[in-house]
């Protein structure tokens, strides 16, 4: 009978790895492209992270629906998350928006402490997108939660040295944004190397855009930082942070019409799709905001063999 | 694709310009171009020949079924990542009809999954074929099924039974409608492929093991069946996604030969089988076989199948033109946007929501959404004003000129350049009946 080789890969690269939390919870480490066993036995499955805001006003009711009144405070929030397996919090500092509440860094770090305390688990912290106020809202956020090394979010070409001097002071890790492009991607990691950020300190999110409004392009730039991470291009070998919730963004995903099925179970669905597409193309943190998304995709993850 | 110094290897060197060419070498250039068949040679010995054929048939065989407009054609890939190029022909879905199955069911079943539609960006999703499940084991009741099915539906159809007296009758029945026939394994496959022989059908094989899936491979093709399709086994994600990966890539990378075909997965029903589906659609599945399907997984799934299949080099886009809608007249607002497809029918699709006529401009930004064009400098006041200019909008209307709200700075110049009213549009297009009601008052 005509044997067929498998076609393994001599990768000479791997994915670095880093520990968060108090330590115990580790990402990284991958040394073959997503989920294939025989290239690379997955010491480690990628990390789910469960998306908290402190403001809830212009959230998905479908997703405050599926948590009900949790919703309404960060803490039992997170703590709903964690019970329901989360691995990480993201959690969304909204209120310190200029144009929302308005919140003080002090304040906003209360919040990043208590969640941290009541769950253990380590939490990816976004400010509002403000660069100026996410800066000064992270030094405070930082600080805080020093001794629980967490991801501070988000770092960008023309706006990265106090938030990464932050991160390094408090020995927390920071996620380098960059905008579909393999080369923007490098760039980040190098300009925040060569600022002083150790690279065992950097995530990237290349920006994972969702199913229906330009997924493909993610699917395909984040194959290529895979492909060249492993062929050992050392730039590009730190944890990909991917965010799924950026399905909700897309007007199919959860819009109310018959024809297209049940809106909740569609827009489940729609995250799923785009969790799905990151997962095989390379992430190593997925952010999600659904409950049903993130139970399908952790019975996805467990089906496609990965450990925990 | 062997080079022109491979193809000179096997010719025989004399220049005898019986082909046309004046030297061997000219030949094989020729040859290496696809421009020219080795027949054209006479010397060239058929032991030769074949070596030939072998190494330029391409590393993932393609075939068609069905019939007409309805037929699909499956394989024909040529890389493991879709930024490499283009994945060729999307993945198909199937839903299951069984002989078991009343003939009222069975027309429900067919008729609930042909009208599941969706349109999104101009384009129409759908599901594509039917499979017929030989549920019963009786060769009467399974043809009778087949005869039932074909009325129902144009789409193309896997039979499905593992018995080659039941499937018989039916693929003969069937014949001109080129159904695939599912599935031979190690305990039916000389009969299956003598059936698949005899009518000049696509045939299925199964084995959960490459080595075996090889050996079938192998059978068939001795009794002469070419266009195959392999089923490596659905039984989890991990399965679809290993197995398939695996197959692709020696085909691919050409380190064995014999699973260079298309791939399929019967996935079942239920939750389990959209996810295992989705996992065929980007790792290389050209047929997925459902039980059934629900709306609310099939538009996720099917625009999945859309974004993965897109080729990489060429975003979807309309073209620049100056688009009427819900007949506007000469003082209508003249609302602009890009070329990218995805804009262009959400922004469509909102105006026309709001029954109000509009001159919807839009502009070539070489397929770029809002921002992207924007940031890409590709969507600037010089743009929109040529566009304007070259559709005649200014003439045909002496109503506002109303920007994308993301693009608001865009107006004082435009104004400018213009010399009209231009006023700043929302930032979504779902706030523009709203926005456009307000207009009018
Ligand atoms: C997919 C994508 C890409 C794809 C391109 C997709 C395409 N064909 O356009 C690629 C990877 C090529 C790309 C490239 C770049 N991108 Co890009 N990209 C995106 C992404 C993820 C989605 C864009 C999209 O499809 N939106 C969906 C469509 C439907 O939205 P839209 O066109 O804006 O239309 C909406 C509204 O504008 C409005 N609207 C539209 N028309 C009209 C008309 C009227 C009258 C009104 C009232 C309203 C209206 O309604 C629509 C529906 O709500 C966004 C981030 C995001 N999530 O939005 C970034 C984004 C747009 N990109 C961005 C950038 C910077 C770039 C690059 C310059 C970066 C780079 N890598 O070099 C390049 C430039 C391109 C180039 N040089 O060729 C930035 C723009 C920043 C800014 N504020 O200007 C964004 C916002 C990402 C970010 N957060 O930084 N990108
Ligand atoms: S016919 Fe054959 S032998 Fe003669 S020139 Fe052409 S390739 Fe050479």
């Amino acid at each position: 009978m005509a044997k067929v080789p498998m076609p393994k890969e001599k990768w000479s690269g791997a994915v670095g790895r880093m520990a968060l939390g108090d330590g115990s919870v580790n990402v990284g480490g991958v040394k073959g492209m997503p989920f294939l066993s025989f290239e690379d036995p997955q010491e480690h499955r990628p990390l789910l992270a469960g998306e908290v805001v402190d403001d809830i006003s212009d959230f998905p009711s479908l997703v405050l629906e599926e948590f009900g009144t949790s919703a309404e405070d960060p803490v039992t929030w997170a703590s709903e998350w964690k019970s329901r397996g989360a691995d990480l919090i993201c959690l969304r500092l909204l209120s310190t928006d200029p144009e929302r509440a308005d919140s003080s860094p002090d304040e906003a770090a209360a919040i990043a402490k208590n969640v941290a305390d009541a769950t253990g688990l380590p939490l990816i912290v976004y400010g509002s997108g403000i660069a100026d106020k996410d800066a000064a809202v992270m030094e405070a956020v930082g600080k805080a939660l020093e001794g629980h090394r967490s991801i501070l979010a988000y770092v960008e070409e023309d706006s990265y040295k106090r938030m990464a001097s932050t991160a390094v002071a408090h020995k927390h890790a920071v996620l380098a944004f960059s905008n579909l492009d393999i080369n923007l991607a490098k760039q980040m990691n190098i300009l925040l190397s060569d600022f002083g950020v150790d690279r065992g300190d950097i995530v990237m999110d290349p920006l994972m855009a969702p199913l229906g409004m330009g997924l493909e392009y993610s699917y395909s730039v984040n194959e290529r930082i895979m492909l060249a991470a492993l062929s050992g291009d050392r730039m590009l070998q730190v944890p990909m942070v991917c965010d799924a919730s950026q399905a909700w963004q897309v007007r199919d995903c959860s819009e109310e019409d018959d024809s297209l099925g049940d809106a909740g179970e569609r827009a489940a669905w729609w995250e799923f799709a785009t969790a799905l597409a990151a997962l095989l193309s390379g992430a190593d943190i997925l952010i999600v905001r659904g409950a049903k998304a993130m139970a399908l995709v952790q019975d996805a993850v467990a089906d496609m063999g990965g450990r925990s | 694709m062997p080079t022109a110094i491979e193809f000179f290897k096997f010719l025989p060197k004399t220049n005898c310009g019986e082909c046309g060419h004046p030297t061997c070498l000219a030949f094989a250039m020729q040859l290496a171009n696809q421009k020219v068949s080795i027949d054209a040679c006479p010397y060239v010995d058929s032991g030769a020949k074949e070596k030939l054929e072998e190494s330029s048939a391409p590393p993932v065989k393609g075939f068609s079924v069905g019939l007409g407009d309805n037929s699909l054609r499956m394989g024909d890939e040529t890389v493991l990542y879709r930024h490499e190029r283009k994945f060729v022909n999307p993945t198909a879905f199937a839903v299951t009809v069984t002989d078991a199955m009343s003939s009222d069911e069975m027309a429900e079943t067919v008729s609930r999954h042909s009208s599941m539609t969706f349109e999104r960006v101009g384009m129409e999703f759908r599901l594509d074929m039917f499979a017929l499940r030989d549920e019963t084991g009786d060769a009467e009741s399974y043809t009778d099924a087949a005869k039932n099915l074909v009325g129902l539906t144009d789409w193309p159809i896997v039979l499905i039974s593992g018995r080659p007296d039941v499937l018989r009758p039916a693929a003969e029945l069937l014949k001109d409608r080129r159904p695939l026939l599912y599935s031979a394994d190690d305990s039916n496959i000389k009969e299956m492929a003598a059936i698949a022989s005899g009518l000049g059908l696509p045939l299925a094989l199964r084995d959960d093991t490459f080595d075996g899936m090889a050996a079938l491979v192998e059978e068939a093709r001795k009794a002469g069946v070419e266009d195959l399709i392999l089923d490596l086994g659905s039984g989890s994600m991990k399965q679809v996604l290993e197995n398939n990966t695996v197959a692709r890539k020696v085909s691919l990378r050409r380190t064995f030969k014999g699973l260079g075909y298309p791939l399929m997965n019967c996935v079942g029903g239920g939750e389990g089988a959209v996810k295992k589906a989705m996992v065929a659609v980007m790792k290389y599945g050209s047929l997925v076989v459902f039980d059934s399907i629900e709306p609310q997984q099939a538009l996720p799934l099917m625009t999945l199948r859309q974004n993965i299949y897109t080729d990489p080099q060429v975003p979807i886009q309309v073209k620049e033109d100056l688009y009427p809608i819900s007949d506007p007249d000469a003082a209508s607002p003249v609302l602009f946007t890009t070329n990218f497809s995805l804009t262009y029918f959400t922004v469509r699709a909102d105006i026309e929501k709001s029954r109000q006529p509009v001159w919807l401009q839009v502009v070539d930004t070489e397929g770029l959404s809002v921002l992207t064009a924007y940031a890409a400098g590709k969507f600037g006041p010089e743009h929109v004003t040529a566009a304007l200019e070259a559709s005649g909008a200014l003439d045909r209307s002496e109503g506002p000129i109303v920007t994308p709200g993301m693009v608001a700075k865009l107006s004082g110049k435009l104004e400018e350049a213009l010399g009209r009213k231009v006023m700043v549009g929302p930032m979504e297009s779902s706030s523009l009946p709203k926005f456009l009601k307000g207009l009018k008052e």
